[in-house]
């Protein structure tokens, strides 16, 4: 254990001066032989990160190098500077602190297109269309609780079939049982959309036993479920909500040990999954008292037409229809967003629209964008406000 | 400072008990065993797992692990039992348990006000003679609303004594019995964590601290936090709310010296001087003292000698050895 006294956390607070680049320094050299820089590139990890600073790198041959992120309001593309005699090339990107930035380095010969990760950065996201590398500013680390953690308790996965009448075929759902499942016990319910996604890119196994085994969360059974086609059900299907509350909730809860009520039951989401956790609720309200919508593609028109493509036109149709005539669709709501994402306009509206129903609204922005791991690193939050452990009370 | 007031009516005819030892978290670094062994502790053990609710009378572990006889005096099925055969009792019991809830959301309500003076006041850099004064009165003011709130826990607790005499449940005088009986053929007390207020409540319901004022006891996490005076939940993290430690209940007082603070690692920002301050000086006279895998204590000559490198908070912010208080 470290043990700070007085007068080291004085002098932590007093030293956040400005300090000058390690890139500005190594420029300022005379010597830029091959040696330096590769001198350079063994004494720092890549990029380096001072303070709001983040210095890219990346060394050889190309016409030009790109920064190509997902910061929704930087330009998309941002070019490397190559230092003159060298194949080194760098970039320094201004980021506030608790910035967590995904990219690629999209190196250019002529004509051609390489989009690679960052060969010198070991950090890396998974999403459904392969990976990224990543970058986190001071205060923006990647949380222990998300990370396999040898003293935790684990919950175990079990797959079941539902036969459903509403699609009229069997649909495969995954059941999370928390560590010491006990049937003489009552659990809250929680149906995630794009329950493989999460489990595969949210780690959402890792975080639903940490966060048990913290007492921060109750422990709690979770329907992980997944869309034959996401596109068509998630957006604003009355199927899709008719298949949950209808055939998917009553068959678990005859099934298992839950707590049939609406405090005890929730529906999460992210992007398209938002969007249908919250349509669902708003086409049978008051059965699901928990929602947690995360980066929800909540795209409306107030006017005109809509410029996000046609997957978006039943997004839209929904989410007009419920800012026209919002109900009272849950008892809590957990809505989180991104600011680097497009989608913030869009969430930061839903706000005032969710309060105005009396619901329990609690709303928080990261820096951070449309990402599996910025929605896995808001779980804590979201689901300890949801569904809230015995933290307080339990000393094992 | 101003001495704490003295807490009325509960539990203030116990005796102290022959022997006492408190133990960090059992789980992965079970020293349980060894302190038994460090009594001189034979024969059989009795079990308090109340505090596991529903897993009451999962022993297994700790049979094996203690490799002497055990008997789980299943205190929580008992109560269950109880409440099932006596719904007086039971709904006064709910009403009861109905008014503390609601009760401590009040004393939470002032808490969060009267804590943040001590907070900003700890953190100023002034003249300290002008400073030291207005820190205590802010750290004073913070005991005193823990005794107000205490007092009239105390109250609610007389008022069921005087309405709900265990004598008048037959129900329960009956499980007394049982529990009287098992006991005496036992050489000593394990007292296991788990949830503090479900475990301080079957001890009271069963008097279970008066029963075992012979025994040598052994108790870890909550099962050591229910035998000091005073029941202090804590948290400096969590993830909602400002992580503001709060007085839940007046503990069986088997000792009034010491406060036990299991898993503090975890839940205690031990490197922000601050706050160990402010939770130090709060608590005093009691040592504050971690509990974390491997740390004992025992209570030796009115006093407490560390079994193992332990620790206490320091009234100037520092985590220091015990031995050193």
């Amino acid at each position: 254990m470290t043990v700070s006294t007085k007068e080291t956390v004085s002098a932590g607070k007093a030293s956040a001066s400005k300090a000058v680049l390690a890139i500005h320094r190594l420029l300022g050299e005379s010597d830029l032989s091959g040696e330096r820089i590769d001198r350079f590139f063994a004494e720092h990890t890549f990029p380096v990160v001072e303070d709001c600073s983040v210095t890219f790198v990346y060394r050889g041959e190309a016409d030009a190098v790109l920064l190509q992120h997902f910061i929704y309001g930087l330009e998309t593309s941002q070019p490397f500077q190559r230092v003159a005699g060298s194949d080194l090339w760098y970039l320094v990107q201004e980021l506030p602190e608790e910035s967590h930035l995904q990219y690629k380095i999209n190196v250019l010969h002529g004509e051609e297109q390489n989009w690679i990760l960052d060969p010198r950065n070991p950090h890396r996201a998974l999403d459904p269309f392969g990976a990224n590398s990543v970058v986190r500013t001071r205060g923006a680390e990647r949380p222990a609780w998300t990370r396999d953690d040898p003293e935790v308790r684990p919950g175990e996965i079990v797959e079941r079939t539902i036969d459903s009448t509403v699609f009229g075929e069997q649909r495969l759902v995954r059941i999370y049982l928390p560590a010491r499942f006990r049937p003489t016990r009552r659990y809250p319910l929680l149906v995630v959309h794009d329950g493989h996604d999460y489990l595969r890119y949210s780690s959402l196994k890792t975080v639903l036993d940490n966060l048990i085994h913290r007492l921060e969360v109750a422990p709690m059974i979770v329907a992980l479920t997944d869309a034959d086609e996401r596109l068509d059900e998630y957006p604003n299907h009355e199927p899709h909500a008719r298949f949950l509350t209808d055939e998917l909730a009553p068959e678990l809860e005859r099934e298992l040990p839950l707590r049939a009520e609406p405090a005890a039951r929730g529906l999460m989401g992210a992007s398209f999954g938002a969007v249908a956790a919250l349509s669902c609720a708003w086409r049978h309200p008051g059965f699901y008292g928990r929602l947690l919508l995360q980066s929800g593609s909540f795209a409306f028109t107030d006017i005109g037409q809509h410029r996000r493509g046609p997957a978006f036109d039943p997004v839209v149709e929904f989410v007009n229809a419920f800012r026209r005539d919002p109900g009272r669709p849950s008892e809590k709501i957990f809505v989180s967003c991104g600011t680097y994402e497009s989608l913030i306009y869009e969430n930061r509206s839903m706000v005032p629209f969710l309060q105005a129903t009396g619901m329990d609204v609690r709303y928080v922005e990261a820096r951070d964008g449309h990402n599996w791991e910025n929605w896995r690193d808001r779980l804590r939050e979201g689901l300890s406000w949801l569904f809230p452990g015995p933290l307080w009370m339990v000393y094992e | 400072m101003a001495a704490i007031p003295k807490k009325a009516g509960l539990d203030d005819n116990l005796c102290p008990m022959p022997a006492l030892t408190l133990l960090g978290p059992q789980r992965l670094k079970p020293t349980l065993a060894a302190a038994f062994d460090e009594l001189d502790v034979t024969g059989t053990v009795a079990a308090v797992t109340a505090g596991w609710q529903e897993r009451e009378a999962e022993v297994e572990e700790m049979k094996e692990h203690l490799g002497r006889p055990v008997v789980d005096l299943l205190l929580h099925r008992r109560g269950e039992e109880v409440f099932a055969e006596d719904p007086v009792l039971f709904r006064a019991h709910r009403a009861r348990q109905d008014r503390l809830r609601k009760m401590q959301q009040l004393y939470r309500y002032r808490l969060d006000f009267t804590i943040q003076p001590a907070r900003e006041l700890l953190l100023r850099e002034e003249d300290p003679e002008l400073l030291a004064p207005e820190t205590e009165a802010a750290i004073e003011a913070l005991r005193r609303l823990d005794a107000e709130h205490l007092e009239r826990i105390a109250d609610v607790y007389r008022t069921f004594a005087s309405e709900q005499p265990p004598e008048r449940s037959s129900a329960l005088m009956k499980q007394r019995a049982e529990v009287a009986e098992v006991l005496a053929g036992c050489d000593a007390l394990a007292l296991a964590g788990g949830h503090v207020a479900v475990l301080v409540n079957r001890m009271r319901m069963f008097g279970i601290a008066a029963l075992a004022t012979k025994l040598p006891v052994v108790a870890w996490s909550a099962g050591a936090m229910v035998l000091a005076e005073r029941i202090v939940l804590f948290h400096d993290s969590p993830p909602q709310g400002a992580g503001n430690a709060e007085v839940l209940d007046h503990g069986l007082a088997l000792f009034r010296d010491l406060l036990p603070l299991p898993h503090a690692e975890r839940r205690l920002r031990l490197d922000d001087p601050y706050r160990v301050e402010l939770f130090a000086r709060r608590f005093a006279p009691a040592l504050c003292v971690p509990l974390d895998p491997g740390d004992r204590v025992s209570r030796h000559r009115g006093g407490w000698r560390p079994g193992a490198p332990a620790r206490r908070l320091s009234p100037d912010g520092r985590v220091e050895d015990l031995e050193a208080a």
